[in-house]
């Protein structure tokens, strides 16, 4: 008998020892409001797939940090030649890939050359439009060799679109990725959700859960529903910003408000009569009052902006006041540029964003003299129509690909800026490397297309977010569109 | 016999047809790219030419539309431009999820719908007859997307008895079915309301017929008179609706699909519509349209099966 109540009294202090050991959950779902089409981030522009494998499943020769920071990843360090031409990247030791083959300088030049081939249908294909050669020294070594000098590359390389894949798994990617992040693919349920579970084999610091699934959730109402019923543990981007006052006010979850690189826009084309005259354009600047269309439109969430830059940025400078709310100054200078009974058109894709914001715009510009016609596009029409041919006069668009102020180079964008002067600023950002001077020149470049009021610029969108109280180490902010969860983890 | 199924079969395969010219040809009028859409505001012209090519989007429209019915003759539907796996696997992972909803749907809107329907008729004019037609008055009134949130409010949120939405999949069937049960729920109630109005109506008119008065003169009870005459024919009706009711609780559960985060069929259209999928768009209407055309059949049969008259070809 005391047998057994020793042995008693021994079961009970060791399940009191293995409670919180017990308690510690080591499994997340992450409720995302995109499913993401398939799973190879080098082959399609779609967030949604950044969002489950940047990081966790997939990593390039660099990567971003939460802030936004450039760190090494599959690259420990690098190099610069003096002329600038030649970037030395040395590879981190051990690494494998999750079907256990060892990540060599070779893979490295196999993905490089494929994204920048030919027949690549990498999205973001001018990442890697300046190399001229990819070289392995040895098998850890690999050397870049660029056409021109660019000191964005490093940056460049951060990209979900340059991330390093193997020969032998790059066709299959789509649906069987096979990468050499800290977490594994496990399974994808269409339309339902995707799990990932931990590389016990990663080459860096394992992640700290053991699982994650990520579920694919579009209707504002059944996210709500799903956090409080607790069946989702977080929204990085939480689709009903309506119910956040709500959800912050229960102790369970906890709202998080960062920024992201979406930079909103009222992009005007600059081709088009009477758009083509800055002062009409400068008039339609002024008209906007941004604060009420954020208050309006995203419930208070969003930061104003006065030029297409990301506000957490280091080089970014604060140009609103350039373009500031004044509906007189907006008249003066309509009849200034002898403009009068102005009628445009406004093409609104579906997003809140542009929808609900573009008929608080379409009310302000009708304050001031302008009548818009408002006309709600599908996504693909929008793409055809606005994005493709350029046909239309007024859109509400956030641009959300990171620092990609480059666009305004382009003469054939839809906007059609691509300003000779702006061309000579960026051509010399890229050739410049030193930070300080590449700010300076980030600088001017804002300066130009706020001076020029390429497109009214209106807000940077909000990243806000719901987690569970207990859960710490997700990203704030979204430097990139990704849900890095290597660092996350639950504090009981 | 065997010449009725023949043109049946003759006539099935033109409305195919037909309708695999519409659907073709209207999704090619849609504007929209699908490789731009792949590639994002960023992509260069030689990707996307690259892309197009890849998809086989450059072809001359009638070679696509030829080699689309070819494949679809052979089973094969094409590939998915956007998830990269052939487009009948997504459909049929689909079809796991929304045939049996709209059965279990269908299942408890017939358990709820016609017993009603039979109470109010056989109560005619009582204060049940009346509060009967009032909830069905309000049980068609009521948008299911609504009523699908309240569900969700009371079940999952506050009393935390099912989860919220999601499929678990069929490994665990109790699981599943558990999963399937408010979104069923919220989509039985409105129908059930439909198929008890017309229960009703349909029972009060053949309870009116000569042969059902004839049969309560030799002496039956008004309720065995009921039974054993009236029902089945006051079924044809309601088939009909039933018939109907499956075709429309196949494709048009979109919204509760949605409420709940169901991988059923309809979002699986809905998605591809937006992503500029053609091919799956394509393909999941041609399911539909091939599912309805089924169903009309399998009604036909029913109504065979309950009235003798039919099997003869006579009425």
């Amino acid at each position: 008998m005391r047998q057994v109540i020793r042995m008693a009294v021994l079961f009970a202090f060791a399940a009191l020892a293995a409670a919180p050991a017990l308690a510690q959950r080591s499994d997340i779902v992450v409720g995302l409001v995109l499913e993401p089409p398939h799973m190879d981030p080098t082959s399609n522009a779609a967030a949604a797939i950044d969002e489950v494998v940047y990081a966790n499943l997939f990593e390039g020769l660099t990567r971003f940090g939460p802030d936004g920071d450039i760190l090494p990843a599959l690259a420990q360090s690098w190099d610069v030649s003096e002329n600038g031409l030649t970037y030395t990247f040395h590879l981190t030791e051990g690494v494998s890939f999750h079907d256990g083959s060892a990540l060599t300088a070779d893979d490295v030049v196999f993905s490089l050359d494929r994204a920048r081939a030919e027949d690549s249908v990498n999205a973001q294909k001018f990442l890697f439009a300046d190399i001229e050669s990819v070289e392995a020294s040895d098998d850890l070594t690999v050397a870049v060799t660029l056409s021109q000098p660019n000191g964005n590359f490093p940056f460049n390389m951060a990209w979900g679109d340059a991330v390093i894949v193997a020969p032998e798994s790059a066709e299959t990617n789509a649906t069987d990725p096979v990468g050499t992040g800290p977490f594994r693919f496990e399974d994808w349920r269409q339309g339902d959700s995707v799990t990932l579970v931990r590389n016990e084999d990663y080459w860096g610091e394992p992640a700290l859960l053991e699982r994650a699934t990520f579920r694919f959730i579009s209707d504002p109402t059944a996210a709500f529903a799903a956090m409080m019923a607790e069946d989702v543990d977080t929204f990085p981007v939480f689709p009903a910003p309506e119910t956040l006052a709500q959800l912050d006010a229960d102790p369970r979850f906890e709202v998080v408000v960062g920024t992201t690189e979406g930079e909103t826009i009222l992009a005007m084309n600059n081709r088009r009569e009477p758009l083509d005259n800055v002062l009409v354009r400068e008039a339609i600047a002024h008209a906007i009052d941004r604060q009420a269309v954020i208050d309006g439109a995203m419930f208070g969430y969003g930061t104003p902006i006065g030029t297409h830059f990301a506000p957490h940025h280091p080089a970014y400078i604060d140009l609103t006041e350039l373009s500031a709310y004044d509906p007189e100054r907006s008249q003066q200078l309509l009849i200034e540029a002898g403009v009068s009974g102005l009628r445009l058109s406004l093409a609104l894709p579906p997003p809140v964003y542009a929808r609900r914001g573009g008929e608080i715009i379409a009310a302000q510009l009708r304050d001031v003299g302008i009548e818009t016609e408002i006309v709600n596009v599908e996504w693909a029409q929008w793409l055809e129509q606005v994005f493709g041919e350029g046909d239309f006069d007024l859109t509400v668009i956030s641009h959300t690909e990171p620092m990609d102020i480059e666009i305004y180079g382009r003469e054939d964008y839809y906007f059609g800026y691509g300003a000779p002067e702006f061309v000579a600023l960026w051509d010399e950002l890229t050739r410049t490397v030193e930070p300080e001077a590449r700010n300076a020149l980030l600088g001017d470049l804002q300066r130009n297309i706020s001076e020029n009021f390429v497109n009214a610029y209106i807000f940077q969108l909000a990243k806000a977010g719901v987690q569970n109280a207990d859960l710490e180490g997700l990203w704030v902010n979204a430097p990139t569109q990704a849900t890095d969860l290597t660092q996350v983890r639950w504090t009981r | 016999m065997l010449n009725f199924v023949l043109r049946r079969a003759v006539s099935l395969a033109i409305s195919l047809l037909v309708a695999s010219v519409v659907i073709f040809f209207v999704l090619e009028v849609l504007p929209g790219d699908p490789a731009r859409f792949m590639l994002g505001l960023n992509a260069s012209p030689e990707a996307l030419a690259a892309l197009r090519t890849q998809l086989g989007l450059d072809a001359p429209v009638l070679v696509r539309y030829w080699s689309w019915l070819a494949g679809m003759a052979s089973g094969d539907f094409g590939i998915s431009y956007t998830y990269r796996t052939p487009a009948i696997e997504l459909i049929a992972a689909r079809l796991w999820v929304s045939i049996p909803l709209a059965v279990y749907a269908l299942v408890l809107a017939t358990l709820i719908g016609i017993p009603l329907g039979v109470l109010a008729a056989t109560k005619r004019n009582s204060p049940i007859d009346a509060g009967t037609m009032g909830l069905t008055q309000i049980g068609i009134a009521l948008p299911n997307f609504w009523f699908a949130m309240l569900l969700v409010l009371l079940f999952s949120v506050t009393l935390r008895w099912f989860s919220s939405g999601g499929f678990p999949g069929w490994d665990d069937p109790g699981a599943a079915m558990m999963a399937l049960t408010l979104p069923a729920i919220a989509l039985a109630l409105p129908q059930a309301a439909i198929l008890a109005r017309v229960m009703r109506s349909s029972l009060l008119d053949t309870l009116d017929e000569d042969y059902v008065r004839t049969a309560q003169a030799k002496g039956l009870t008004r309720s065995q008179a009921l039974w054993r005459h009236a029902f089945r024919n006051a079924l044809i009706p309601v088939l009909t609706i039933m018939g109907l009711q499956f075709s429309f609780l196949l494709a048009g559960a979109i919204i509760i699909e949605n409420v709940f985060y169901l991988p059923g069929l309809g979002r699986l259209a809905f998605q591809a519509i937006t992503a500029r999928d053609l091919i799956v768009v394509r393909s999941v209407v041609m399911i539909l349209v091939f599912a309805v055309i089924v169903v009309t059949f399998a009604v036909d049969i029913a109504y065979a099966a309950v009235d003798p008259r039919l099997r003869r070809g006579t009425r």
